[in-house]
Formats: structure tokens, C-alpha cells, sequence
């Protein structure tokens, strides 16, 4: 099926002038990356100890 | 013309009742919630342990199309359970089998990124208030999350004022082709689906926790068969010129820059519509189909189909919606939107559109989705774990955990919006800028005399000879502006409502 072409995009180099723009946004990226690293280091100590237990368990009755 | 929007979150939790064989969620939920009134010194009443909702004017059977289909199940209205009104405004009660909370009408998108977190701080210290009453080795774990895993769902939904004059029939198209599409940054993701008959390892991830549930375009029910636009027409305000706009095809998210996005833009999209200056319709040859489908499409680019035998991404109807948005506040402002908090809306918006174009994985500290598909992925990696593993299940249960140690969502970086100071202050200060101002500082400051409240008046005993009845037909009049000296100045309940005129 054809792509409606009506629909107009912006140009890329239009919208993405904040973000790209943004010389923190690399840097941030490796902020968190580190961050993930870190917390799946340390990620088991809080997990649930059984987790097949836990997630069977995990039971709710529906509501709205 | 647009009206000024007021907006709400209703959010039921998830409980679990650990350390026990026999739990009961109902029970379980009074318990949390009389944990807290009691740890924060709410009035002990004689009919119930607190002020009491009224439920006089409550009509959640009423259809915003004018009719009941028949066969339509209106929503039963619990009167017996836990049922509170907070000092902030909000109100905290046990509906169906979970505590729910509902934030205090609020005036702009922030606020309601305001009132929604201090409802998380709310259950983090009723958790805190019910392990101190239960037997040593018990405990309440609530979850902020809207899927158990095993196809029950329970809702999160958003509220907007809208005029009345505005033709509910544009509401549903328009709305409808947003619910579809704005779910690429409103999804809070789950692993696995729940959908009859699809296979779990056909849709290792997806982006949200609601599409699965949702099997009609238009109806009454929150339940069962779930439709996309919700029809009860209850406006708590003055029927005449109001309705009331109930979504419940929300997730619950901890992400405030979701919930900030969620609010904020579909209130754009809203005023739109009022104003009718959405100049075509996306109308989708199937928009059930098409609400799983963008949920299922991790990689945001397979076209849905509409109705005229073309195809569009969820990508290029937000596009085109933000760029409707900017033309909108250029031409007519941002009254109706929340002031000035819209142009936050839009920058956010446009920031988040190109990041998810680009490489979702960029959102990592601004969306659920991806914070959370980033972790357990990372995770599943590390151990070489299948799809299929009930560790990553347990993962997704345990991101919205609403211990602050255990969470992994208050873990994995996200950004914040309002500082914990801010919202620790919204526990028991109001909005000040609507109705809610008044019904919260009625709680605070003559709790003996409110003997019962709910959304649109407040029921006085001073002691004459009949209770009066204080309605707040407007959702924006009672605010500080209008009422803030008048609480300063009377002494009592009954000064109050003299100088008010009741």
C-alpha cells in the first residue's frame, strides 16, 4: 500500500535541531549506559530470590 | 472555543499481601489505606473511620452518546469500602480489589506530574503505616502497574474537562487516532502478551501494558471489552457546559516525563478538537487492531492501515499532531492548555518524536518503555537468558515495585520533573488553582464539621438543624484566588459558609 503523501514530515535537520544540537546528549548516553552497567551489577541482590514463585504468584483480580 | 482544561489521574495499584496464606486483596487495601489515615491523623467518624465520599451525585452509567446500549454494563459503585478524601484534594479508596488513588483536580500538565508523584509518596508511606500494625513477617507490596501477567488488567485513566458544545462524535475520531499512536512514548512495556490466542514468544516485548485489553472502538464499559474511547458521560461539574473526557487506555507510568507527555498532549489534542483545526481525520481501517500493533512494533516503523486503503506510522500521526500543536499555540495560545507549561509540552514532545526516530534507546532516562526494555534486555544479555525466562517476567513486575529499594523504575535514572520536596508538600497541600483548593482546605481546616465530600460539593454539620450542601458546579472557582483569605479570616465552619453565602 502507498505511504500517504500527504502527510508532510519535517525535514530531519528541522526537528531534530534541539537534540541533535545538543553536544550533552553523547555524553548522557554513556552517563547512562554506565549507570545500566552498574545496576545489573548489583541487580540480583534485589531481585526476587524465586523468581518462578514470585511471578506465579504474582496474581491480581482485574479492576477498571 | 476552547475551555481551560482540568485534568486528573486515577491509578489503581497492584497489591500483594506478603507473609500470609490466606491474602484478600479488599482487605489488604483497607488496610493500607486506614494505615495511613491513622498514621497521618485523619478524624476517626463514627459511620466510617473517615470523612466520607458521597456518592449522591455519582451517575457512571450515564453515556456520553445518549443512550445505553443494551447489554451495556454500567460500573457498580462500592459503597461499603474504604472511601476517603485527602487533604490535598485527592481521594483514596478501594475500588474492585485494589486501592486506588485519585489526584486532585489540577490545572496544567505539571500538576499533574505533581499530584501523581505525591500519590506514589502517599502509598510508599502507607506500605511504611500497615508494617507497623501487621504480625512480624507480613507485609503490603503495592505495584504500580496495570497487568498481572495472566490477563487481568487494572486501570490507570486520565480526565479532561471539554466543553460541552463540542460534538462527542469528533471527540471519539480524532482522540482515537491519538490513543493509537501516542502509546510510542506513553507506554510503560511488558514483556510477553496476553491477548487470547497469541503465542508469548510471538511478542517477546511490548510497548505497553494496556493494548492487549482493549476489544471495542466506543463503549461504556472499563471491565469488560474495554473500548478505546470511553463513553461515561459523569462530568462532575455542570453538565450544561461540561463533559468529562474518561481515558482509560492509559498505562501507569513512573516516568514523569510519560505521565508529563501523556497529560500534556492529549490536552493539546483536545483543545484542537473543541476548536475543530484538526483539518483531516486519521481514520484507521482498524483501530483495535492497529492499538496492538503499535504496541507490538518495537521498531516503530510498520504502517497501519486507514480506512481510505493507505498506510501511516504511529511516528507520522504524532508528527503531524505536534506540528498541528505548534500552529495551534501560535494562533490561539495556551489558556486552554495549562498557560505557559505547554511550550514544555511541545519542546519535550518534538524532543522525545526525534529521539524515538532516530534510537528509542536514547529515551532511556525519559520513557518507561525503553528504560525498561533497556534493563531487562541488558539483563537477559548478560545471562544469556531466553525471552521465556520467569526472571524477566519478574523484572517487569519488580520495575514498578513501589518500595523505594526495590523498584527498579526509582532505580534506573529517570528524569524528574518535580522534586521530592515538592511533592512531599502536595501530600497535604492542595492545587492551588482549582475547586480542589477549597475541598482540601475544608479537610484540613474543619475536619469535625465535613462530614461527607465528593468532586463537585462538600456536605457541612455545624450543628443547626439540616447538613448543608456546598456545590462546586465550576471546576476552576474555589481556588486560593477566589476563597485563600476567607479560610484565614473565619474562625469556624459556620462563618465559613456565612460568608459564602450558602
Amino acid at each position: 500500500m502507498a505511504e500517504r503523501e500527504q502527510i508532510r514530515k519535517p525535514a530531519p535537520n528541522e526537528r531534530e535541531n534541539e537534540a541533535a544540537g545538543n553536544p550533552s546528549a553523547s555524553e548522557r548516553g554513556e552517563e547512562l549506559k554506565a549507570e545500566l552497567d552498574d545496576l545489573l551489577d548489583e541487580i540480583d541482590e534485589v531481585l526476587e530470590t524465586n523468581a518462578e514463585d514470585f511471578v506465579k504468584s504474582y496474581i491480581q483480580k482485574g479492576g477498571q | 472555543m476552547a475551555i481551560a482544561k482540568t485534568f486528573g489521574i486515577e491509578t489503581e495499584y497492584g497489591i500483594v499481601h506478603r507473609g500470609t496464606d490466606d491474602p484478600n486483596p479488599i482487605t489488604a487495601s483497607s488496610l493500607l489505606i486506614n494505615a495511613f489515615l491513622a498514621s497521618e491523623g485523619y478524624k476517626p467518624d463514627a459511620r466510617s473511620d473517615v470523612i466520607a465520599w458521597d456518592f449522591i451525585d455519582e451517575t457512571p452509567g450515564a453515556d456520553a452518546r445518549g443512550f445505553s446500549p443494551l447489554g451495556a454494563l454500567p460500573p457498580e459503585v462500592e459503597t461499603h469500602l474504604v472511601n476517603a478524601v485527602l487533604r490535598n484534594g485527592a481521594r483514596y479508596y478501594v475500588d474492585h480489589a485494589h486501592p486506588e488513588m485519585s489526584t486532585p483536580e489540577v490545572a496544567d500538565p505539571r500538576s499533574a506530574v505533581l499530584y501523581d508523584r505525591a500519590g506514589e509518596l502517599i502509598i510508599q508511606r502507607s506500605m511504611a503505616a500497615a508494617h507497623e500494625l501487621l504480625p512480624a513477617g507480613q507485609e503490603l507490596v503495592l505495584y504500580k502497574n496495570n497487568s498481572d501477567g495472566k490477563g487481568n488488567s487494572y486501570g490507570t485513566h486520565e480526565n479532561y474537562l471539554v466543553s460541552r458544545a463540542t460534538p462527542f462524535g469528533r471527540i471519539v475520531r480524532h482522540c482515537t487516532a491519538h490513543f493509537i499512536t501516542r502509546q510510542i512514548f506513553t507506554g510503560a512495556g511488558k514483556v510477553g502478551a496476553e491477548l487470547p490466542g497469541q503465542r508469548t514468544d510471538e511478542v517477546h516485548y511490548q510497548l505497553t501494558q494496556r493494548a492487549d485489553f482493549f476489544e471495542e472502538e466506543v463503549g461504556l464499559e472499563t471491565t469488560l471489552k474495554r473500548p478505546i474511547i470511553n463513553t461515561r458521560d459523569e462530568p462532575h461539574a455542570d453538565a450544561r457546559k461540561y463533559r468529562r473526557l474518561h481515558v482509560i487506555v492509559g498505562d501507569a507510568n513512573p516516568s514523569q516525563v510519560a505521565t508529563f507527555l501523556k497529560v500534556g498532549t492529549t490536552a493539546l489534542v483536545l483543545s484542537m478538537v473543541e476548536d475543530d483545526l484538526i483539518p483531516h481525520e486519521f481514520e484507521f481501517a482498524s483501530p483495535v487492531a492497529s492499538m496492538r500493533h503499535v504496541s507490538h512494533d518495537l521498531t516503530l516503523r510498520e504502517g497501519l492501515p486507514l480506512a481510505d486503503g493507505s498506510t501511516i506510522t504511529a511516528l507520522e500521526v504524532q508528527w503531524e499532531l505536534l506540528d498541528l500543536a505548534k500552529e495551534y499555540v501560535d494562533r490561539h495560545g495556551t489558556d486552554a492548555t495549562g498557560g505557559e507549561t505547554t511550550h514544555e509540552v511541545l519542546r519535550r514532545w518534538e524532543q522525545v518524536l526525534a529521539g524515538l526516530e532516530r534510537d528509542p534507546m536514547e529515551l532511556a532516562d525519559q520513557l518507561d518503555w525503553v528504560a525498561k526494555f533497556r534493563l531487562i534486555e541488558g539483563y537477559r544479555e548478560r545471562h544469556g537468558l531466553t525471552w521465556t525466562d520467569p526472571k524477566l517476567r519478574a523484572m517487569d513486575i519488580q520495575y514498578t515495585d513501589m518500595r523505594p529499594d526495590k523498584g527498579l523504575a526509582w532505580r534506573v535514572g529517570l528524569e524528574q520533573l518535580v522534586t521530592d520536596t515538592e511533592a512531599i508538600a502536595a501530600i497535604s497541600e492542595p492545587p492551588a488553582d482549582t475547586r480542589a483548593y477549597f475541598r482540601g482546605r475544608c479537610i484540613d481546616t474543619f475536619p469535625e464539621q465535613v462530614v461527607a465530600a465528593n468532586w463537585d460539593s462538600l456536605v457541612f454539620d455545624i450543628g443547626s438543624d439540616a447538613l448543608r450542601r456546598v456545590p462546586m458546579m465550576e471546576p476552576m472557582r474555589g481556588t486560593r484566588a477566589h476563597v485563600g483569605t476567607l479560610f484565614d479570616e473565619c474562625e469556624s465552619a459556620a462563618e465559613l459558609l456565612r460568608r459564602l453565602g450558602t
